[in-house]
């Protein structure tokens, strides 16, 4: 059963450039294991060292966050598009130097 | 971006940048900076999660018009444009390298942009790079 995969930008290094990529899989799980042998080194991007999703990665089954779903072992079927998606964050630096102003104060 | 992190001003603001990667030369051709939500609410003054939701949308939107995501873009009020150990660590979770995604900085002073610097991670320290204005071009 084909499943899509789109593959970020930043990871696109391990997909030989491409941005999305077809393998096959009965659960979200067996789709990355199947990535994996497509594109070595992709699903320790996406799993820690215990097979399970990174904090800072999502993973949307079409348009649902697999997290919303049954995690890796949501069910897919052929024509399904799984999008590795990366979960951005950051911020201003705190301590020295920052001023509060008067609404925070 | 202007617009976006001056009228978000004292919180930080966030978005991403639509553009084109040339894998050769390393360039980023950013056509668009689009806004997304920030997700942090508890500590909107000094950190940003921007909505993955929106990443999904805004990448959908980007491949049905040939561009693609290269970066990010975020503010930093009364801060400078630099990368904050914040900024860093989260990079590196993500990404060891980011060499074909950008992380736009906007240093938003007493509601004004002040400044703004473009970083791009290389094996977990962020490297600054150049930002040419040009008009854009397919």
């Amino acid at each position: 059963m084909p499943v899509t995969v789109r593959i970020p930008t930043p990871l696109r290094s391990l997909s030989r450039g491409r941005d999305s990529v077809q393998v096959a899989g009965a659960t979200a799980r067996q789709v990355l294991e199947s990535l994996e042998r497509e594109c070595p080194g992709m699903q320790s991007r996406i799993c820690d060292e215990r097979g399970e999703m990174r904090r800072f990665v999502n993973l949307f089954l079409n348009e649902e966050d697999v997290r919303q779903l049954n995690g890796l072992d949501s069910p897919v079927v052929d024509g399904d598009v799984l999008s590795i998606v990366p979960a951005i964050a950051g911020g201003a630096p705190v301590g020295l130097g920052w001023a509060p102003r008067g609404a925070r104060a | 971006m202007r617009d976006h992190t001056e009228s978000d001003y004292p919180s930080e603001a966030c978005g991403l940048l639509l553009g084109q990667f040339t894998a050769g030369s390393g360039t980023r051709r950013v056509a668009e900076a689009r806004p997304a939500a920030n997700l942090n609410r508890e500590r909107a003054a000094d950190r940003y999660d921007l909505d993955p939701a929106e990443f999904l949308r805004l990448e959908q939107e980007a491949r049905a018009r040939q561009l693609e995501v290269v970066g990010v873009y975020h503010s930093h009020p009364d801060h400078p444009s630099r990368p904050s150990e914040t900024d860093r660590l989260r990079a590196e979770e993500i990404w060891q390298d980011s060499e074909s995604w950008s992380y736009l900085i906007l240093e938003v002073a007493s509601g004004s942009v002040a400044s703004r610097r473009s970083w791009v991670l290389r094996r977990g320290v962020f490297a600054e790079e150049e930002i040419q204005i040009l008009p854009f071009r397919r």
